[in-house]
């Protein structure tokens, strides 16, 4: 039985399609202007690509924050039970999820029976999502996929004072100013984002072991911030920005 | 060169009716704020001469600049022969030249009681990085504050951010924005960086510009009028700061909040500098009955 997973985020749209609950296909869309003309086009390249047609899908799950515009769920689900859901069937011992996406954050505990137990959630302000790290390349005129590894090269922890994403622009200026090396500032600018989002993190009250989820868990640097900010290991699956649509699809294959 | 749409214009003026020379006591108060800086000059508790300009990189170096402006065109007042000065502001203690620092709440209110007279009960200042709330006494005494200096939203850098967005400049902002026939939803994010992209997406749906910056200024206006609910808004009321000269904010807050603010009569950008001025003027006083 084939089921299938949508999540709609400010971004990007990510499919994931199951076959008795193992994962068979996923597809990662762009979501442009118009969600609609996005997901029918991510559709077109999933029959192309993997020949399984939308009417032979029983049942179809949307989640993340455009879940409302979705075209071919028949249910929805939350983010949080998307995110919890996913992550639990990666790995069992997971207490703690964090999902950072573009516009959003969000943690939440869950115990060992998978039930979400607490959460915490940002979407309205940039400072703790995957917005304030492009907003942060695009001032320092780096690629945001370079960002991450050239944090790594940093030799000293430089505090950043402002908390917006719109003053840290400023404060970057005066850095740069400074002559800061540019290794050391992107170091300050994930550090900056993981402190937003361990004090979410540390609201819902951190337990072992940590998944961290969502597109921004590609970037390295936030990565290792992170996991210093919060003192411990922090798992990243593989596919991490697929771990909601997968939590989808899990839902409409009524697990 | 990119256009700089963010650029306010900058300003000095002298007291034509006043000559520093047939005064008793001349002080100073200069205001070095995150965006911008301006030096206040008082002859016997009166205001003699102000400048106003963009603070730079190094706040030391703008204090100096702002005042050395102020200076300029008072019949050869020297900074030397300005009897004390207090800085103020976010670099207030990068006054190099200034004997105290006082808190900006402070200064605003006692400034704003001067420029908008002691009836003031209420003070919005809405500056190019923070927004306060100000409840104050009839002597312009501070009895209760609030303040967001962490977030864009309210402050003249997220006015600026859509300066840039749409190409125009902040200066015209205010008269643009009151170009709508009617008036459109506010726009619904918070965060500023989230609002300009919900902006573009309004203008890729078609929205003329005006429309455009309607939706932002009443969200502007509603995001001050929750802090001026918080702090219990009482009359009369004045709105200082930047944002002050924006009429489409003004009119809008007004709306709201279903309260006209007081007509200014000075530059509302040197509120916190006139209360600088004016509390060196009773630091002299002071000193000079000390020693009697």
């Amino acid at each position: 039985m084939l089921t299938a997973g949508i999540d709609i985020g400010a971004k990007t749209i990510e499919i994931v399609i199951l076959d008795d609950g193992k994962i068979a296909f996923q597809n990662l869309t762009v979501a442009g202007y118009d969600v609609r003309e996005s997901l029918k086009k991510a559709w077109e390249d999933i029959e192309a690509q993997s020949g399984i047609k939308l009417d032979g899908i029983k049942k179809i799950v949307a989640t993340g924050a455009g879940r409302k515009d979705t075209i071919y769920a028949s249910d929805t689900i939350t983010e949080v039970s998307a995110a919890a859901k996913g992550a639990l069937a990666l790995n069992r011992d997971i207490r703690t999820v964090v999902d950072v996406g573009a516009e959003e954050g969000r943690a939440i505990k869950v115990d060992s029976a998978g039930k979400v137990m607490d959460f915490a959630i940002n979407e309205k302000c940039a400072a703790g999502a995957g917005a304030f790290t492009e907003a942060m390349a695009r001032a320092l005129e780096v690629p945001l996929e370079e960002l991450g590894p050239l944090s790594l090269q940093s030799t000293q922890a430089v505090p950043m004072n402002a908390q917006c994403a719109v003053f840290a622009e400023s404060e970057l200026v005066t850095l740069v100013h400074n002559k800061t090396p540019k290794p050391d500032m992107a170091r300050a600018i994930h550090d900056a984002i993981a402190d937003r989002i361990v004090s979410m993190v540390r609201r819902v009250g951190l337990e072992e072991k940590v998944m961290l989820i969502g597109g921004v868990a590609r970037n390295i640097g936030f990565v290792t911030s992170l996991k210093r900010d919060l003192e411990t290991e922090v798992i990243v699956p593989e596919d991490c920005e697929y771990v909601g649509a997968y939590g989808a699809a899990l839902a409409a294959a009524g697990k | 060169m990119a256009e700089e749409y963010w650029r306010w214009t900058e300003s000095r003026w002298t007291n034509p009716d006043l000559s520093w020379k047939d005064g008793e006591i001349v002080t100073a108060g200069v205001d070095v704020g995150s965006v911008s800086s301006q030096a206040v000059i008082m002859v016997d508790g009166r205001l003699y001469a102000y400048a106003n300009t963009r603070t730079g990189s190094d706040s030391p170096n703008s204090a100096i600049n702002v005042m050395n402006w102020a200076l300029e065109e008072t019949d050869g007042l020297s900074l030397d022969q300005v009897q004390y000065t207090v800085g103020t502001g976010y670099g207030r203690v990068n006054v190099p030249f200034a004997q105290r620092a006082i808190t900006e709440i402070a200064c605003h209110a006692r400034g704003a009681n001067f420029m908008y007279g002691p009836t003031v009960r209420t003070v919005m200042d809405m500056g190019g990085q923070d927004c306060k709330a100000i409840h104050c006494d009839e002597k312009g005494k501070v009895t209760n504050f609030l303040m967001n200096d962490k977030c864009a939203a309210g402050t003249g850098r997220g006015m600026e951010v859509f300066a840039d967005l749409l190409n125009v400049s902040i200066n015209e902002m205010g008269e643009l924005s009151l170009r709508v026939e009617e008036e459109p939803p506010p726009v619904s994010s918070t965060c500023v960086v989230f609002a300009k992209s919900e902006a573009s997406g309004l203008l890729r749906a078609g929205w003329p510009k005006e429309k455009v910056l309607a939706a932002y200024s009443s969200a502007m206006a509603h995001r001050v009028v929750s802090l001026l609910e918080r702090i219990g808004m009482e009359e009369d009321f004045a709105i200082t700061g930047g944002i002050a000269k924006n009429k489409g904010v003004v009119l809008r807050l007004e709306k709201e909040l279903g309260v006209k603010a007081l007509e200014p009569k000075y530059d509302t950008q040197i509120a916190g500098a006139v209360g600088a001025a004016l509390f060196s003027k009773a630091l002299v006083e002071k000193e000079k009955s000390k020693k009697k």
